[in-house]
């Protein structure tokens, strides 16, 4: 079943509750739009992490800091841009979590998992956007 | 051993440490930071831990879970314990090996079969 574009923009002022209710209203365009039950997955876990690191990473948890949320669902892809008001960070900078010496590391893993489940990961400069695709489709050989 | 405000479900058989989750998905900061303190604090309270770790009923789980879970195998580690996995569904296995974690946790299908690997 296809539908309208699902096309959000939101200011996240809150962590907790504003990420629950993106997550709410982009799991119904999904399944409206025909994503598979293994994209739901993926686009759920990429938001929850790309969302933490704006607020925790990006805007170090300060009081008063928000988030800017763009989103556009329709049957061909979901898209999205987060936005932090921190300084940014080059990507490159950061080491690759499953190189052997950073095994037993216990963070660093969440841009990982972004741009193994995205079909299209980018970080606008300086740093403090990020821009995710999802192309829907068959699902990846696993 | 379990109490009203615990997120999880900790039994002892024949001096394994079994752990369950109460939610579905281990997602939720709070919740994440609530599930360490508790799984630490069973490490922490056993000489030589025997910890197996079900992840039964799970669907979802983030990179900060992740980090528990790496945080929980390095105090086994340091105490000369063991830690098993089990239960895993299949999407969540795929982080796992994404992230090439399902080389350094010891990972079984079922408890059944991560209870007989205890020593």
């Amino acid at each position: 079943m296809r539908s309208e574009p699902y096309i959000q923009n939101k200011t996240l002022t809150d962590l907790r509750t504003d990420l629950q209710k993106v997550q709410e209203g982009v799991a119904l365009a999904l399944i409206q739009n025909g994503y598979t039950d293994f994209a739901q997955f993926a686009i759920r876990l990429c938001l929850e992490e790309s969302i933490v690191n704006a607020f925790r990473h990006g805007n170090r948890s300060e009081p008063g800091k928000v988030v800017q949320f763009h989103c556009k669902i329709d049957g061909e892809s979901a898209e999205f841009k987060i936005q932090d008001e921190g300084v940014g960070f080059d990507p490159a900078g950061v080491p690759d979590p499953t190189a052997e010496e950073n095994l037993e590391i216990p963070s660093g893993r969440g841009l990982m998992l972004m741009r193994a489940y995205m079909s299209e990961v980018e970080h606008v400069a300086p740093g403090n956007m990020i821009r995710m695709k999802y192309k829907n489709g068959p699902d990846p050989a696993q | 051993m379990s109490n009203p405000t615990s997120v999880l479900n900790i039994s002892d058989e024949a001096g394994v440490k079994k752990i369950t989750f109460m939610q579905k998905s281990i997602i939720d900061e709070v919740v994440i930071h609530q599930i360490g303190k508790e799984i630490v604090a069973v490490i922490d309270g056993v000489a030589q831990p025997k910890v197996l770790i079900s992840f039964n009923g799970v669907d979802h789980l983030s990179s900060a879970a992740l980090g528990v879970l790496i945080t929980c195998h390095n105090r086994v580690r340091v105490k000369n314990g063991q830690l098993y996995l089990s239960d895993i569904s299949k999407p969540i296995f795929e982080i796992f090996k994404i992230t090439k974690l399902n080389k350094m946790f010891q990972i079984a299908d079922t408890s059944e079969s991560a209870m007989k690997n205890f020593k």
